[in-house]
């Protein structure tokens, strides 16, 4: 059910710019406003989001110890998975955001002859890590075509990413990669059961809305070009906030063009802000010091006591009328 | 809010970086570069058209161009038919650059502002333009 709700709603994506389009007017919208809106929302939303978890308190230091902690000098402490120090938890934030170290050591259960085996598994570990990177790559790659006179670094990119130069225009590795990674994740939901049987409408849209926005990105660039001279005008007169639509911009531009800003919108209210969680992790971002720094619960307010002396100051002749001992007369 | 020295300095690097392509192009504004096609050859053409509609060209000119390269280099066939039905010299030096031979005006325009880089000149000769057409 959730697959179809998922598939459902992105094929609206991509059907409303493809009949929009064809009328004039309406390309601006699709070429102009949806881009600004998505764009907006993204990073207010995500502006929103990061400021309103920083307003959690973490009243325990609650890292993961993933190997063993500062102990005595001659105790071997494992400096990235359980780190000390501030140095050690960016080591190991940057382990744990350049490589997904945690998924790293995913692994399995599995009945074998009766027995319950815990084994290694590392497919999810490669296919998230090819299809992050590959996302992320393609994303500043785009920047030649926003930025006008492109920067040096861009350039490098690209050629690095077409280094293979097959066909003409050659392929990315990383369109490969993307397709090959989201292709991955989407068939793991739905050919294992237990992860299908956890799967969510939410697990399934952002899946199928990626796998769209590479598939228009493939086809505008191999199969039903458009002239992109004029969409490179268009995206650098978004840039510099002088919107305009040129001549010669095909409908499959406004189908990519909304599904990216269908994504940005949707980006800051969905799953998709791990990109922002991961750097709030108490788990992973916390050093392992309880023992040499105090720690004060930041909602540790001053509590309002009444002691045993108040008490019997309070009480102290009643308690003689009943002949309670009291400890002062 | 807590932690405000670590989260403020990085939401700042991220809106940063997010409007990279907004403050990269500040008052650098560029006009879309057009292809010139003022060569001689052209300019003595009676009825000024390319191999196949201009539209067509723009869109896919590179693909045109490898599949020639196939067809003539693997297969032999030199004869291209377009569209139109006019027969047509499969060769990027005797029948592209013939008429466009002002490379530096015509190919590199758009290829520069797009930041593509073709590697049709790693085996074939850049044509020689005059000094003066130079940019």
């Amino acid at each position: 059910m959730g697959v179809m709700l998922s598939l459902i709603a992105v094929l609206v994506i991509v059907l409303v710019p493809l009949a929009g389009s064809q009328v004039s007017g309406l390309q601006y919208v699709f070429g102009v406003f949806f881009p600004y809106a998505g764009f907006a929302v993204l990073l207010a939303g995500f502006v929103f989001k990061v400021l309103n978890w920083a307003k959690s308190p973490v009243p325990f230091r609650i890292p993961t110890t993933a190997g063993q902690e500062f102990s005595l000098p001659w105790i071997k402490q494992a400096k990235l998975d359980n780190p000390s120090t501030t140095t050690g938890v960016i080591g190991r934030m940057a382990f744990e955001i350049l490589a997904f170290r945690s998924l790293f050591r995913n692994t399995k259960a599995e009945l074998r002859s009766g027995n319950l085996i815990y084994g290694p598994a590392k497919w999810l570990w490669l296919g998230a890590l090819a299809f992050h990177w590959a996302f992320f790559i393609i994303a500043v790659r785009h920047l030649r075509l926003f930025v006008q006179p492109i920067p040096g670094w861009v350039e490098f990119l690209d050629k690095i990413d077409s280094i293979m130069q097959i066909g003409t225009p050659p392929v990315y590795i990383t369109d490969v990669l993307l397709i090959g990674g989201v292709t991955f994740l989407l068939l793991r939901r739905l050919l294992i059961p237990r992860v299908r049987y956890i799967s969510l409408p939410a697990d399934y849209f952002p899946l199928f809305l990626i796998l769209a926005i590479g598939t228009t990105g493939i086809l505008m660039r191999f199969f039903i070009r458009t002239d992109i001279v004029a969409v490179k005008s268009l995206l650098v007169g978004l840039a510099t906030f002088h919107p305009f639509i040129p001549k010669n911009v095909g409908a499959i531009f406004f189908i990519h063009a909304t599904l990216v800003s269908v994504l940005m919108a949707y980006f800051p209210f969905s799953k998709l802000m791990h990109l922002g969680g991961i750097f709030l992790s108490p788990t992973r971002n916390l050093a392992n010091n309880n023992r040499m720094v105090r720690h004060v619960n930041p909602w540790s307010y001053p509590v309002k006591v009444h002691t045993y002396d108040e008490y019997e100051d309070e009480f102290r002749d009643l308690m003689k009328g009943a002949g309670i001992p009291v400890e002062r007369e | 809010m807590y932690d405000a020295n670590k989260i403020i300095p990085g939401l700042v690097i991220f809106v940063g970086l997010m409007t990279f392509p907004i403050w990269a192009g500040m008052g650098k504004a560029e006009p879309v570069p057009k292809p010139k096609i003022d060569t001689p050859v052209i300019k003595e053409m009676a009825e000024k058209h390319c191999v196949e509609s201009k539209n067509y060209m723009a869109d896919y000119h590179m693909q045109m161009l490898i599949t020639w390269r196939d067809k003539a280099l693997r297969d032999g066939k030199r004869i291209y038919v377009s569209s139109s039905g006019q027969k047509y010299n499969v060769s990027l030096q005797n029948t592209c650059m013939k008429c466009h031979s002002n490379k530096k005006e015509f190919c590199d325009k758009c290829h520069n502002y797009v930041g593509v880089k073709p590697y049709c000149w790693d085996c074939h000769i850049e044509p020689i333009e005059p000094k003066g057409n130079v940019l």
